[in-house]
């Protein structure tokens, strides 16, 4: 009979250990005895495992088993372990399927209760903050401390959680089987440890969870059998909200008799009239309005530095709605001041359109870009975005009531229309909604158009379809 | 914090809670890393649980209760004489992250009377959960209620920074809004379910941030005369037109300052708890609301017994069904298998053939199941079909509360 010994806890290192070992060796599980205890030599009357046994290839599912098992405080743990493992290796590889054999039966209810144990602990551990002035690591910042109970061996199981989530703090957690330090930057694991004294003493946050706690509860829904499924009495020792538990449910049914019984009140005799209609009016009411909640918002993807406001006087003849401003216009604040927008108002002037009294602006309110090293390559919005933005667009084109909108591109086709516009198939009068309309390209597709003598004919369209929108103002005016 | 600020505490969660939903779930895993704050799990977890059986997973307070609104069942309603209270945004943030570093909180859950108006509150909501995300870098869980009367480019800045969305539909019919709520509107309520539910599948497309765990609402049972087929039909409808996550139903509880127009009697515990188990037949199981309706009386569920058994003993045709062969579907009809259950059966089958000792290893139902399974050594004979099985199957009932 081999005789196994492993350290106190969960031996996860141990146990893989001698589990190589007797699978070089063959040993089937009724030659072993995992119970440990006093024996005197490692390895009992048997010869030692071999210490360089190669690793044994099991499933994943069976290795997270294992990694979770290990935890529990059952004594056979090992044992149990140790035949499903022999069966695996002996060819069952997907043994864990047989959920209504007794061992794989058995297993998953020591796994469930370590899990569940796991869960409690990172549910009702609390924190306390410590302020500690003579604490020079923690630089006299905040320091937490907790005390907490575990039914299995799961300290070290849980640190991943703790770190993760409070990986800014400077904090310990004490348990009688085993306790953690984190400092920020590295995590210490420490013996059992006693439970401290009046942890909460100083933290008026404990007070203000305490009275949560109390202002959190109907008294009219009282089901303790349901609440003590969940968190048994076990754990309210160290929960200080538990200690006012008794006190609640004694006093839910009176509260609850004292509100049925009385007559509803009288209502507030204040009607706040007034208010109430004012409610209704809460959409902005000037162009400078819709502008400031423009500002103030946050572009739907993250980067730009600010949003890009129309230009122009309210009232113009002509609104050019362009895609979204670019890298040059991001930087300035102001529309169409990049490449494309010098080549606009170059057309614009020779269109004979003066470009301050047109009105000038974005489908798109923000710079949408890829960093590639220090430039930021302009990216398209998608149609969802272009959606977003499209309230605030109609929104302004209302304030500023245009005779004509002019869309250059695909982008702004499609927030006035709502669906996808072929631009050059289309381009020309047509209308958007109230407004009169006029679809043309925008002037970035003239600046990527391969160089030749496309170009210039392009430019020379883009211009007459200007000059068009202009008449069409004109005639109309 | 000081005492004026726990006073306001006190207030303002009182004055939320008789929202039913705290779940913390479904959110993308995340971490705040070495200079932020927290983490989301995606299961979400529960820090406490009151004596109400209720868990406690986030902070769920008001932002303020005073409100211009006049709804009947509301305990903020104008005209109630309800203590009042109005948190800053800053204390918000400051609550949250004090009881987040605690331990005590997943996150928050932010709701709000409207004040000034729906927009301006909107804003105020807004606010809280962008500070806490872009200042302090808070990666905790983060659920605000969406108010449907504000404009939809807030309701969209919402999106950017919040888990979770809801919107509060409250009562199921247009009719009842309109008695008991007169300032909302049911269609704009939809509106907005619409708006919130194809901006999230955007998103979702396009890779990009916007309420990843989806949206939920509450609608409170008991208030108006509405039956559980008209319930669950709007539930349905929401499931499947509006893409929600959760549908919470919340009895109606009685309150403090109470309003003259509505029942004040103890809450339909044991109602709420069958609607529960009907939303999951929905969602879970394959049932339609016809069939589920169908195990009751007059559109009202059977109080005594869940659903599924209600339909079982109705359909007592369709069983036994044999655990070794019958389908999927047929098997998560069967009273006491839940699916994962069933899950784990057609996956044992496949390697043994199931006696019932078997099953009741997979099982923790096997009490209510045996009526309708057949297993290698078992079968139900004249059982399944007895006249006093409903009354084999359930313990007296026994009413939820406690009066």
């Amino acid at each position: 009979m081999h005789r196994i010994e492993l350290k106190d806890g969960a031996d996860l290192d141990g146990f893989r250990r001698a589990l190589r070992g007797l699978v070089a060796l063959g040993l089937e599980p009724g030659e072993v005895d995992w119970s440990g205890g006093a024996a005197p030599s490692l390895f009992g009357d048997a010869a030692p495992l071999p210490a360089d046994a190669p690793p044994v290839s099991l499933p994943r599912a069976v290795g997270d088993l294992i990694g979770t098992v290990v935890c529990h405080r059952d004594p056979e743990r090992y044992a149990l372990l140790h035949r499903l493992v022999w069966r695996v290796v002996r060819g069952e590889r997907d043994m864990l399927d047989h959920h209504a054999d007794p061992l794989v039966h058995r297993l998953a209810l020591l796994d469930k209760a370590v899990r569940r144990d796991l869960h409690k602990m990172h549910a009702f551990l609390r924190f306390n903050e410590v302020r500690d002035p003579a604490n020079s690591e923690s630089g006299g910042a905040e320091r937490y401390v907790a005390w907490f109970e575990p039914d299995h061996f799961i300290v070290e199981a849980t640190a991943p959680f703790f770190v993760e989530r409070f990986e800014s703090l400077v904090w310990t957690i004490l348990t009688p089987v085993g306790s953690l330090h984190w400092d920020r930057r590295s995590l210490t694991i420490g013996p059992a440890a006693v439970k401290p004294e009046h942890l909460d003493r100083d933290d008026r946050f404990a007070e203000g969870w305490q009275r949560y706690y109390e202002s959190t509860f109907n008294p009219a829904r009282v089901n303790p059998t349901a609440m003590r499924a969940e968190m048994p009495r076990k754990y309210w020792a160290n929960l200080p909200e538990a200690a006012a538990i008794p006190r609640m449910i004694r006093s839910a049914p009176a509260r609850v008799q004292a509100m049925i019984e009385a007559e509803a009140a009288a209502p507030h005799r204040r009607n706040p009239d007034k208010a109430v209609a004012a409610m209704a009016r809460q959409e902005p009411a000037t162009l400078a309005e819709l502008n400031r909640i423009i500002l103030a918002a946050d572009p739907l993807v993250p980067g730009a530095r600010q949003a890009v406001l129309g230009e122009g006087p309210e009232g113009a003849a002509i609104a050019i709605v362009g895609e979204q401003p670019g890298d040059q216009e991001d930087v300035e604040g102001r529309p169409f001041v990049g490449p494309a927008g010098q080549l606009l108002t170059r057309a614009l002037e020779e269109a004979g359109i003066e470009r301050s009294t047109a009105y000038l602006t974005n489908a798109v309110k923000h710079f949408k870009f890829v960093a590639r090293g220090k430039r930021r390559l302009h990216q398209s919005p998608t149609a969802g975005e272009v959606k977003h933005y499209r309230w605030w667009l109609m929104k302004e084109l209302s304030f500023v009531r245009p005779r004509l909108v002019v869309t250059l591109g695909a982008t702004a086709a499609l927030a006035l229309t709502g669906r996808s516009v072929p631009v050059l198939r289309e381009r020309g009068p047509t209308g958007f909604g109230d407004w009169g309309g006029f679809v043309t390209v925008h002037p970035s597709y003239l600046l990527r158009l391969p160089a030749g003598e496309g170009v210039e004919q392009a430019y020379r369209d883009f211009v007459s379809d200007l000059r068009w929108a202009r008449g069409m103002v004109e005639s109309a005016g | 914090m000081d005492e004026a600020l726990l006073d306001k505490l006190e207030t303002l969660a009182d004055a939320a809670k008789y929202d039913a939903s705290c779940a913390s779930s479904g959110a993308k895993r995340r971490t705040g890393g070495p200079d932020g704050i927290g983490s989301t799990t995606g299961a979400g977890i529960c820090h406490a649980y009151t004596p109400d059986g209720r868990c406690v997973s986030l902070l769920k307070i008001l932002l303020t209760n005073y409100c211009l609104f006049d709804c009947a069942y509301c305990i903020n309603r104008r005209s109630s004489n309800v203590r009042r209270a109005r948190f800053s945004v800053e204390e918000v943030v400051r609550l949250t992250l004090g009881f987040y570093k605690r331990n005590c909180i997943e996150g928050l859950f932010l709701s709000s009377g409207i004040i000034r108006s729906p927009d301006y509150t909107m804003e105020q909501l807004m606010l809280v959960a962008r500070t806490l995300r872009r200042d302090h870098g808070f990666a905790g869980y983060i659920h605000l209620k969406t108010i449907p009367e504000a404009s939809p480019w807030l309701i969209e800045q919402a999106g950017l920074w919040a888990d979770r969305l809801s919107i509060n539909l409250e009562l199921s019919s247009d009719r009842s809004l309109k008695a008991f709520a007169p300032e909302k509107d049911g269609t704009s309520i939809k509106a907005v379910m619409g708006q919130v539910g194809e901006r999230i599948l955007e998103a979702k497309e396009e890779k990009r941030r916007f309420s990843p765990a989806g949206q939920s609402t509450q609608m409170i049972v008991g208030a108006d005369a509405s039956t559980d087929l008209s319930v669950l039909e709007t539930s349905d409808t929401l499931y499947r037109r509006y893409g929600l996550r959760r549908v919470y139903y919340s009895a109606f509880s009685p309150i403090p300052e109470a309003s003259s127009a509505l029942p004040v009697k103890p809450p339909p515990l044991q109602r709420e708890n069958r609607l529960y188990q009907a939303d999951w037949l929905l969602r879970y199981y394959g049932f339609t609301v016809e069939e589920i309706a169908a195990g009751g009386e007059g559109g009202m569920l059977d109080l005594g017994i869940d659903p599924k058994l209600a339909w079982a003993l109705k359909n007592r045709e369709r069983f036994p069904v044999d655990v070794n062969s019958a389908d999927r579907e047929m098997l998560l009809r069967v009273p006491g298998l839940g699916a994962r259950a069933v899950d784990r059966i057609v996956e044992a089958r496949r390697h043994t053939t199931l006696r019932l000792e078997d099953v009741a290893r997979l099982s923790s139902g096997l009490k209510r199941a045996r009526a309708f399974l057949i297993a290698a050594d078992h079968h139900p004979g004249g059982l399944t079909d007895r006249a006093d099985l409903r009354q084999r199957l359930v313990a007296p009932p026994k009413q939820l509360s406690l009066f």
